[in-house]
């Protein structure tokens, strides 16, 4: 492998060349996406029981969520992988300006997304219908809980947060790891060569946006809003 | 690197097409289709999810390890939801004991 040093940046010893270890990189992360989808898998499954179990107890929470926050909330998230997709672009050329610039953006948009969970999250806490911290609804609230019953109700919220909740936290994984990004890319760190970090953290991001994409409709869309 | 660029539009029209989708799929919960409603979502949600991954994700340009990992992965996924749905969905196909009452699973309202 006769390269010269500026071809071999970032290369480990243990690889031949980088076309090696870029195939090696994705594989790995791809590997762990698939116990990702596992990990996930399992509350996917005892979701999909318990809200067949409990339709209605689960359709009158549902309704109880904002469709149009998380309609936003799923095109801001779908704007971030956009711009995510943008940023292994901008490596591939080297572009290190649009690098840093679509990187900044990604890690806005992710913002965003997660300030408005945050927002959705209070008004939770304010209409009381947080299961085990604050699960006390009342008036038209609980009217609109009880035919399905208000147990059941309460289940459909556990999932609510944990699903939502989990999900928040690996954007929240996402954000620390662009910011590592941007930090190495404004040193000049990434070639069109060697970009593979950035190609790893947008395969993750991506798959953080496909949690979302089932999320949005088996949580806010349940049994029509008609 | 192994990867050829992909031009611009493409990521652009798969992110209008998401975009579109969205719509759609938030569009179609106001539509009484009965219990297609959900049927209707999953395959627009799977449909979301293909765009994501051949496109942004690169499995179009991926090598058939990282296919193989894959399709691994939603192999284990449809045991995972399959068979736990089947064995809820079956269990009252058969009478249970009336010993067995007081202890029997939650039965479909």
């Amino acid at each position: 492998m006769a390269e010269t040093h500026a071809e071999s940046v970032g290369l480990a010893h243990q690889f031949e060349d980088l076309a090696q270890q870029h195939d090696a990189d994705t594989l790995g992360i791809w590997v762990f996406l698939v116990t990702e989808i596992m990990f996930f898998g399992g509350v996917f499954a005892s979701y999909a029981i318990l809200r067949w179990l409990y339709f209605t107890a689960f359709a009158a929470g549902s309704h109880l969520l904002d469709v149009r926050l998380g309609a936003i909330n799923t095109v801001v998230l779908l704007g971030s992988s956009l711009t995510m997709a943008l940023s292994v672009r901008s490596a591939q050329i080297g572009n290190r300006r649009f690098l840093v610039i679509f990187l900044i953006l990604t890690m806005i948009l992710g913002g965003a997304f997660l300030g408005v969970k945050a927002y959705e999250y209070n008004q939770k806490f304010v209409e009381h219908i947080v299961p085990s911290l604050d699960w006390a609804p009342e008036g038209a609230i609980l009217a609109r809980l009880a035919p399905g019953g208000l147990d059941h109700a309460k289940l459909y919220f556990f999932f609510y947060f944990a699903m939502t909740g989990l999900h928040a936290l690996h954007m929240i994984i996402g954000m620390g790891l662009l910011l590592w990004l941007v930090l190495r890319a404004r040193k000049g760190n990434f070639t069109p060569q060697y970009f593979a970090p950035v190609e790893v953290v947008g395969l993750y991001w991506h798959f953080v946006d496909i949690v979302w994409i089932f999320l949005f409709p088996l949580l806010y869309l349940i049994g029509g809003r008609y | 690197m192994s990867q050829q660029i992909v031009p611009l539009k493409t990521y652009v029209t798969v992110f209008v097409s998401l975009i579109g989708l969205t719509l759609l799929t938030t569009g179609v919960a106001f539509i009484d289709l009965g219990p297609f409603n959900t049927v209707v979502a999953l395959v627009i949600a799977f449909c979301k999810m293909l765009l994501v991954i051949f496109f942004f994700m690169h499995l179009r340009q991926s090598g058939g390890l990282v296919r193989i990992v894959l399709l691994a992965g939603f192999f284990w996924l449809a045991l995972l939801i399959g068979l736990t749905t089947a064995d809820y969905r079956t269990r009252n196909w058969t009478p249970a004991p009336d010993a067995w009452s007081t202890t029997a699973p939650p039965t479909h309202p």
